[in-house]
């Protein structure tokens, strides 16, 4: 739209008045060292508990797994942090202050929290590129949104996820036409381009190779630190290589917590999970 | 080379998927809007009756009430097409921008009415009313009308889709509450109470802003505002959808949840679209009205609604000049068909729906598309 051009430049604040645009910072309170408090979380579905009194606390910058068999509510854990579930019981607060439960989808996001889902989810009728502009970390709000044009940093953090990712060369195609793997990595770069505090990412290295599965590992474990980043895994030698902390979860409820090798030799653990798969 | 990378994405940006292939045939479209509608005028000011090249002003007339259909049929691609809402209710949109431009054409009739009342429309003087109704003040005032063209619709659907949204209305419960709207509107203004003419209407208009309705200028001056109403607002929506807000609803109709979870709220988004284009509806029932001369509680059929479906869908929905097609071929079909086969109308457009949904899913523009697309493709 050639004729709208000089006046999309002038009403997009943010490349004219860099001054008028508010810089929109969120107080996370951290000062017990804690992101996430979750206590007494109970969700039931007609009457079976997915989750059961489930309480998991979560340090700022830690990387921690979570195992636990299919149906642990592991998942279900992730839709309640996000907002898509409503527990019956418990609470969630992100920080000290800020009560999860009390949230839709969009603010829970907003706030820092972005999620990897267990069945990949892209926009499969955008391209590549398109999916990373929309989970680009900004102001989210629709007169901005028609009014946008891609400056040259968000241009430089896609193109470095990309990089990251290694889709650089498929940007222009759409997403929908991705492999598998290649779609787990797209979601990735979404979770990185929108610079979450906390990532929830739930099983990420279903359907890639070994190669794939070491890179996602290195980066994730790059991430923790600056980033809080819970990790739902089923592959234990995935799991070894990255964590530190791990908790197990159990018929909804948190059945052992700790380093892996502790873990490991955890008799509960070892009858009711790991036991199975030896 | 980090320039490198962004010169070649920036270069990209502008041209995303079909935004070459829409702006060429949106260019087409408007180049071919303004030559019909000027040759249309030329015929039938310059060209006395007779010649061969006249153009009559039954011609000019219908040719206004098309693009009028044209312009809602993008009103409804824009929420269907672009977002994945059906809605089957745009006609009540459409005919509530038509009562308020007619309203203020019955406050020009004066005492020109058949009981030559200075105050009343004939209608009231019918039933007995001794004063104009509250909520006809301010009507014989063109731009107080041309407010409530936008104003009703404007916060009726405003109010209606944030309820619906808001509680997560989707799909086909959505497309069932916009007939049931349309429907409700039907009953109540066929009512002569409620003060718009009962199922009359209202009609015998005499002028617009001074100017006498049955002139041929007159008519001709309709037709090109209609026109540029419509390119106008192309241009404006093309704009709209072609930014990231437009990548965003695209994003919604596909997969709203995960849209929510990357921070945008969804609801909104729809709400502000919804309402958009319930406007754009509206101002073609404004236009539309002035050039067939009448509007009556008809207009609020639910199976109108369904109509306006039935075109984008032939004209393959997601691209506004697919509907701005599919309204001017359907119409100009039913023009010709009821001539003939009355009965047979709504048999045929049942057919054609079912035909276009089967064998043309994104209908023809679709198919002109893929075709050009596979060209394209080719070294
Ligand atoms: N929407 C739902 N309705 C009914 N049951 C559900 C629903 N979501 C999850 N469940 C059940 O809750 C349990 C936990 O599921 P989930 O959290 O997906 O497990 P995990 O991710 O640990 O494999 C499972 O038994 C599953 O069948
Ligand atoms: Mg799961």
């Amino acid at each position: 739209m050639q004729p709208f051009s000089h006046l999309r430049n002038f009403i997009n604040k943010d490349r004219v008045f860099d001054f008028l645009v508010p810089e929109k910072s969120i107080n996370i309170d951290t000062s017990h060292n804690v992101l996430l408090y979750v206590e007494g979380l109970t969700v039931s579905f007609d009457g079976f508990k997915a989750l059961n009194d489930l309480n998991l606390y979560i340090n700022d910058g830690e990387l921690r797994c979570l195992i636990g068999a299919n149906g642990a509510g592991k998942t279900t854990l992730m839709d309640v942090i996000t907002g898509k579930t409503r527990p019956n019981s418990g609470t969630a607060y992100f920080g000290q202050t800020h009560n999860l439960l009390t949230k839709t989808e969009a603010e829970i996001a907003n706030l820092g929290i972005g999620r990897k889902f267990q069945k990949p989810t892209v926009f499969e009728n955008h391209t590549v590129f398109e999916n990373l502009e929309l989970a680009l970390r900004m102001n989210k709000a629709i007169l901005t949104s028609i009014f946008y044009r891609m400056n040259s940093e968000h241009l430089d953090r896609i193109a470095e996820i990309l990089d990251l990712v290694n889709l650089k060369q498929h940007a222009r195609q759409m997403a929908g036409a991705l492999s598998h793997g290649q779609k787990q990595w797209l979601e990735i770069a979404m979770l990185l381009v929108s610079e979450p505090r906390l990532l929830l990412v739930d099983e990420p290295v279903a359907g890639m190779t070994p190669q794939e599965t070491e890179h996602t590992a290195e980066l994730l474990t790059s991430l923790a630190g600056e980033h809080t980043v819970v990790v739902v895994e089923h592959d234990m030698a995935f799991v070894r290589s990255i964590a530190k902390k791990v908790t197990v979860l159990h018929q909804g409820s948190v059945l052992a917590e700790g380093n892996m090798d502790d873990i490991q030799n955890n008799p509960n653990v070892i009858e009711v999970y790991l036991g199975e798969s030896h | 080379m980090a320039n490198a990378i962004n010169s070649s994405f920036l270069s990209m940006n502008n041209t995303t998927r079909e935004g070459m292939l829409s702006s060429r045939g949106g260019n087409v479209f408007l180049a071919l809007l303004v030559v019909v509608t000027l040759l249309a005028s030329v015929g039938n000011q310059l060209f006395p009756a007779g010649s061969a090249l006249h153009v009559d002003t039954y011609t000019i007339t219908l040719l206004g009430k098309y693009l009028s259909f044209a312009l809602l049929a993008m009103a409804v691609d824009i929420i269907w097409g672009y977002c994945g809402i059906l809605s089957l209710g745009h006609g009540a949109f459409f005919a509530l921008g038509g009562y308020a431009m007619g309203m203020y054409l019955m406050r020009q009739i004066g005492d020109r009415g058949v009981y030559g009342n200075p105050d009343l429309p004939d209608f009231m003087v019918f039933l007995n009313w001794s004063e104009l109704p509250w909520f006809w003040q301010g009507f014989d005032f063109f731009p107080f009308a041309m407010l409530m063209v936008l104003l009703i619709p404007g916060i009726l659907a405003f109010i209606f889709s944030w309820l619906a949204f808001r509680s997560r209305v989707t799909g086909v419960y959505f497309s069932i509450i916009t007939q049931a709207l349309t429907y409700a509107l039907m009953l109540a203004f066929f009512r002569n109470e409620m003060g718009f003419g009962g199922n009359n209407g209202l009609t015998d208009f005499k002028d617009i802003l001074g100017f006498d309705l049955q002139s041929d200028t007159t008519r001709i001056c309709l037709l090109l505002i209609t026109a540029a109403c419509l390119g106008v607002i192309y241009l404006l929506s093309q704009f709209i959808l072609s930014s990231k807000f437009g990548r965003v609803i695209e994003a919604i109709r596909d997969s709203e949840s995960r849209v929510r979870f990357v921070g945008f709220k969804t609801e909104n988004y729809k709400v502000w679209l919804f309402v958009y284009s319930a406007l754009i509806a509206a101002i073609a029932g404004a236009l539309y009205v002035p050039q067939v001369g009448i509007i009556n509680p008809g207009e609020f059929a639910p199976l109108n609604s369904i109509e306006v479906v039935v075109w984008v869908a032939v004209g393959g929905r997601g691209l506004l000049y697919g509907a701005v097609l599919g309204a001017l071929l359907v119409n100009f079909a039913k023009t010709h068909f009821t001539g003939i086969l009355p009965e047979a109308w709504l048999f045929a457009l049942g057919a054609l729906f079912v035909g276009v949904t089967i064998f043309l899913p994104r209908g023809i523009v679709g198919l002109l598309s893929s075709r050009n697309k596979s060209m394209e493709d080719k070294p």
